[in-house]
C-alpha cells in the first residue's frame, strides 16, 4: 500500500532534516502540529505510520526515519538517517580523513571495552598509530570536542561514548564492521554498548541498563532472563521519560 | 564510515599543493565545455542504462544537494558534473528532472537556478512559513538573527547600504566587528565572507573610494528565499509601527515576485 505524502509529511521531514533527531514526545507533538498547519487527519496513535508513509519515499534515497532508544536514558528517538553507502556522507563532508580515521578508532575502542567506553587518554593514545596524516595531541581533543558538539559522541568526565544518534545512524555499519564483536540486548534487540552483562562464562548476555531497570522492576531476585544464573549487578530506578530532552 | 579511496594519501603530505593553482580555471573549463546533451542524446543514453543506475545517480545528486544545502552553499552545476553525475553526464538533464521532481515531491523544495550564467543552483523551500512557534525548538542558527537584521537595514535604506552603516548598526546591537564575539568569533568575516558565499549578501567595492569602501546588497539567495513582508512585520514590531507605514517598502515588498513564491504552488 503506497500512500501519498502531503505538506504535513514534508514539514515532518523538514523538521526531522533540521533537527537531525527528535525525541518520541517531541516526534509526537510535530506530527499533530504538521497536521493541524495541513488540515489533514491526526491520529494520535498512527504516528509510526505516518512515519512508515515518509520513508517509502525516502527509501529510494538512501534514507529513513529510524526509531532507537537512549541508552542512557531509555528514551525513544527518532533520526533522519542516511544509509548511502557510505553510511556517514553528512560526515564525510564534515570532516577530513584523518579526522574520520580517529573516529574509527574511537569507535573501535568503545566497541572492543566492557562498558561501551573510551577514556580520553586511550583516544590520544590511539592517535599514535595513525595511518594518514597524523593529528596532534591538541588537534585529537579539539576533534574530540567538534565530535560532541556534533553529537556523535557524548563526553562524561574523559570517558567518550557513542550518542544516540551516532547508534541509531551507524547501526548498520557497526553490525557489519564488529560482526563478532557486536552484541544486542536481549530485552529489547537493539545493539548495547553501555549495559549490563551476565557473569556466568557460558551466557553472557547484555541488557542495558534502562531495560535492566525496567526489566527487573519489582523483581524480588534478580536473575538472568537468559541462564536464570542470578543477576549480580546493582538494578538501576526506572526514569521518569523526559520531555524535550535532546542527546 | 567511508573507505574512500584517495590516491592522494598513499603519498603522504608532499603532493597536495602542486594543483592549488590552476584549480579554479579548470573548473571553468569543465564548464564551458559541458554542453547540454540534446533530447535525442538523452534518449539514446537512456536506452543504454537500467532503470537502477538511472535512481542510484538521482539518489546521489539529491543527497549532494542535501549536504550543500545545509550549509546554504550553493550547487555549481560544474562541480556536480564533476564530483557526481561524472559519467552519466550524457543524460544530466534527465536526472535534474528527477532531483527536482523527488525535492517537491517528498521534500517539499524548489530546486532554483539562482545564476543562469554561472549554473548556480539553490534549494528553497515550498511550504508556507509558519507564524507561531514550533512544538520543537529548533536549532536555529544564532547566525541566521545576525543576517535578518543586516539584510532588514538593507531592505530598508533601499536596497542598498554602505558597510559602515551597517557595523555601526551592529554595534549598537552589541556585535562589534573589532572585537572577538563570543558567539560568531569573527564576526566580520561571517558577513563579508560566510553570508555572500552563501549567496545571502553581495559585498561590493565602492568605486574610487580612498580608503576603499564597500556596499552590501541583498544576494540572489536572498532575493529568492528572504520574504520582504516578514522583513516588514519583524521591523514593525521592532518600532510599534503598522508596515503600511513605510510605503515604499510595503509596495516593493507586496509587489515584489519574491512575496509570492511560496504560495504560487496551486496544487493545494
Ligand atoms: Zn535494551
Ligand atoms: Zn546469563
Amino acid at each position: 500500500m503506497s500512500r501519498q505524502m502531503g505538506d504535513s509529511h514534508r514539514r515532518f521531514l523538514q523538521t526531522m532534516m533540521a533537527n537531525g533527531m527528535v525525541d518520541e514526545q517531541g516526534a509526537k507533538r510535530v506530527y499533530q502540529y504538521c497536521c493541524e498547519i495541513h488540515n489533514t487527519q491526526h491520529a494520535p496513535d498512527k504516528l509510526d505510520d505516518f512515519i512508515e508513509t515518509i520513508n517509502s519515499k525516502l527509501q529510494p534515497m538512501f534514507m529513513n526515519i529510524r526509531k532507537g532508544m537512549s541508552e542512557e536514558s531509555g528514551d525513544q528517538f527518532y533520526a533522519l538517517v542516511n544509509m548511502a553507502e557510505t553510511h556517514v556522507t553528512r560526515m564525510t563532508s564534515d570532516y577530513a580523513d584523518n579526522e574520520l580515521e580517529l573516529f574509527r578508532k574511537t569507535l573501535d575502542l568503545i566497541v572492543y571495552s566492557e562498558k561501551g567506553n573510551a577514556s580520553s587518554t586511550d583516544i590520544l593514545n590511539s592517535a599514535d598509530t595513525m595511518t594518514t596524516k597524523k593529528l596532534k595531541k591538541s588537534e585529537t581533543q579539539q576533534l574530540l570536542n567538534r565530535l560532541v558538539h556534533d553529537n556523535w559522541l557524548n563526553e562524561k568526565r574523559g570517558e567518550y561514548t557513542l550518542s544516540t544518534r551516532c547508534i541509531i545512524e551507524m547501526e548498520p555499519y557497526i553490525r557489519t564492521m564488529y560482526q563478532d564483536q557486536v552484541k544486542v540486548c536481549h530485552i529489547c534487540r537493539n545493539i548495547a554498548f553501555q549495559c549490563q552483562i551476565c557473569e556466568n562464562p557460558t551466557c553472557g548476555i547484555k541488557i542495558h541498563n534502562p531495560c535492566v531497570a525496567r526489566y527487573y522492576k519489582g523483581k524480588a531476585e534478580p536473575r538472568c532472563p537468559a541462564c536464570e544464573d542470578f543477576w549480580p549487578h546493582e538494578i538501576p530506578e526506572v526514569r521518569r521519560p523526559r520531555s524535550q530532552s535532546r542527546k | 564510515m567511508s573507505h574512500r579511496k584517495k590516491p592522494s594519501n598513499a603519498h603522504g603530505s608532499s603532493q597536495s599543493t602542486s594543483n592549488a593553482g590552476p584549480t579554479a580555471t579548470q573548473e571553468e573549463e569543465d564548464d564551458a565545455t559541458f554542453t547540454q546533451p540534446s533530447t535525442m542524446q538523452v534518449q539514446k543514453g537512456l536506452e543504454k542504462l537500467t532503470p537502477a543506475q538511472v535512481d542510484q545517480k538521482t539518489a546521489e545528486v539529491v543527497q549532494y544537494f542535501l549536504v550543500k544545502d545545509q550549509k546554504k552553499i550553493p550547487i555549481r552545476r560544474a562541480d556536480l558534473v564533476k564530483h557526481v553525475v561524472k559519467e552519466y553526464r550524457n543524460i544530466y538533464p534527465e536526472i535534474m528532472k528527477r532531483a527536482a521532481r523527488t525535492f517537491d515531491q517528498v521534500f517539499g523544495l524548489k530546486m532554483v537556478e539562482i545564476d543562469p550564467k554561472n549554473h548556480l543552483y539553490i534549494l528553497i523551500n515550498k511550504l508556507e512559513p509558519v507564524t507561531g512557534a514550533s512544538p520543537i525548538t529548533n536549532p536555529t542558527n544564532p547566525k541566521l538573527g545576525l543576517l535578518f537584521v543586516i539584510l532588514s537595514v538593507i531592505f530598508m535604506k533601499g536596497g542598498v547600504v554602505r558597510e559602515s552603516v551597517v557595523w555601526k548598526i551592529l554595534k549598537n546591537l552589541g556585535v562589534d566587528i573589532g572585537e572577538k564575539h563570543e558567539e560568531f568569533g569573527d564576526s566580520k568575516k561571517v558577513v563579508i565572507e560566510e553570508f555572500v558565499r552563501q549567496r545571502y549578501l553581495e559585498y561590493v567595492r565602492i568605486p574610487h573610494t580612498e580608503p576603499v569602501e564597500h556596499q552590501f546588497r541583498w544576494g540572489q539567495r536572498a532575493e529568492v528565499e528572504v520574504s520582504k513582508p516578514n522583513i516588514l512585520l519583524f521591523m514593525g514590531a521592532l518600532h510599534g509601527q503598522e508596515p503600511q507605514s513605510w510605503s515604499q517598502q510595503y509596495q516593493e515588498a507586496h509587489r515584489a515576485p519574491n512575496s509570492s513564491q511560496s504560495g504560487t504552488s496551486s496544487q493545494r
